[in-house]
């Protein structure tokens, strides 16, 4: 019985976290909105973090509906990128250095996306976490739940196809 | 009738993510409204292309369907999204603006059926398509 020496857990946590933010960093829609990642292994929970930006509509006031839509988008599309790039993160054959200089794996397309309204969006931070339903090589499903207070009542729902780059150098 | 579109105008122009994605509001009234979207590098989804998000258009076409539902002439005041599906068709041109057109096709006391095209400078292949259900509320 032997396995090779597990990796200290700062190289491992170093490797994934700058990874991650690498992913981020690239894309000024997520910095525009604020949205940030939480990561728990492979884990990922999305948090917009809340802004007057925000509001569409002044008087209740509640966020727009169009940024609840995009953050549970966002959830969805890095939540899916992340769990397609991670087996080449963890094996190094991704180098998050260079992923953080912008050299970066194609992004999966959207196709389609649903969002379903279950309660007004209340000024104060949201929290999103995507289960992938499908990746298949081409196409993949993935559902998206939102919510603010209370984890079992979610504010909104989503769920969307993606278009798997296919320019990836899998041999 | 005048009256209500004027209200939908100054209601859409005072949304604060509207301002902040710098929506201009080109035509409003009897349930159809024209909403666009000038280019901007703060909206760019894919850093690689220059292409905008999903999340922007989704958020341009969210205003644009509400708009619509506003200024429909048996539409009472204000409204909020029930559901709301995009279909991307193609990645908008970086540079050019997007403009949307959306039309409330059918409202009742409640809901508020709503479809939107989205275009850039190439009218001929949308962008993306929405279809919509919003709520009809009596006030703002």
């Amino acid at each position: 019985m032997s396995r090779p020496r597990p990796e200290p857990i700062q190289v491992v946590k170093q490797r994934r976290d700058a990874a991650l933010n690498a992913l981020l960093d690239s894309v000024p829609y997520i910095q525009f909105l604020n949205v940030t990642f939480d990561r728990r292994g492979d884990e990922l929970t999305a948090q917009l973090n809340f802004s007057e930006k925000h509001i569409g509509n002044p008087f209740l006031p509640a966020i727009h509906g169009g940024v609840t839509a995009a953050f549970l988008e966002i959830t969805a599309m890095i939540s899916l990128n992340w769990s397609h790039l991670w087996e080449r993160i963890e094996s190094g054959a991704l180098d998050p250095e260079d992923m953080a200089k912008g050299i970066l794996p194609r992004q999966p397309k959207t196709i389609d996306f649903t969002v379903d309204y279950l309660r007004s969006g209340l000024p104060r931070d949201a929290y999103a976490r995507a289960t992938i339903s499908r990746a298949g090589r081409r196409y993949a499903s993935v559902h998206v739940e939102a919510w603010q207070d209370h984890k079992d009542k979610l504010f909104a729902q989503g769920s969307g196809h993606f278009l798997m780059p296919q320019d990836d150098d899998k041999s | 009738m005048a009256d209500k579109t004027k209200l939908a105008r100054q209601f859409i122009q005072a949304i604060p993510h509207a301002q902040e994605l710098g929506l201009v509001l080109d035509e409003i009234g009897d349930g159809v409204a024209r909403i666009s979207m000038p280019y901007d590098k703060k909206l760019v989804g894919d850093p690689q292309s220059g292409v905008i998000a999903g999340g922007a258009v989704s958020a341009l076409m969210d205003t644009c369907c509400g708009a619509a539902v506003m200024c429909h002439p048996d539409a009472p005041g204000g409204t909020a999204t029930i559901d709301l599906r995009i279909d991307y068709m193609r990645a908008a041109t970086p540079g050019q603006t997007i403009s949307t057109k959306a039309t409330c096709h059918h409202i009742t006391r409640n809901v508020a059926f709503v479809r939107a095209v989205a275009m850039d400078d190439d009218t001929d292949r949308p962008v993306a398509t929405a279809s919509g259900a919003f709520t009809v509320e009596n006030g703002f």
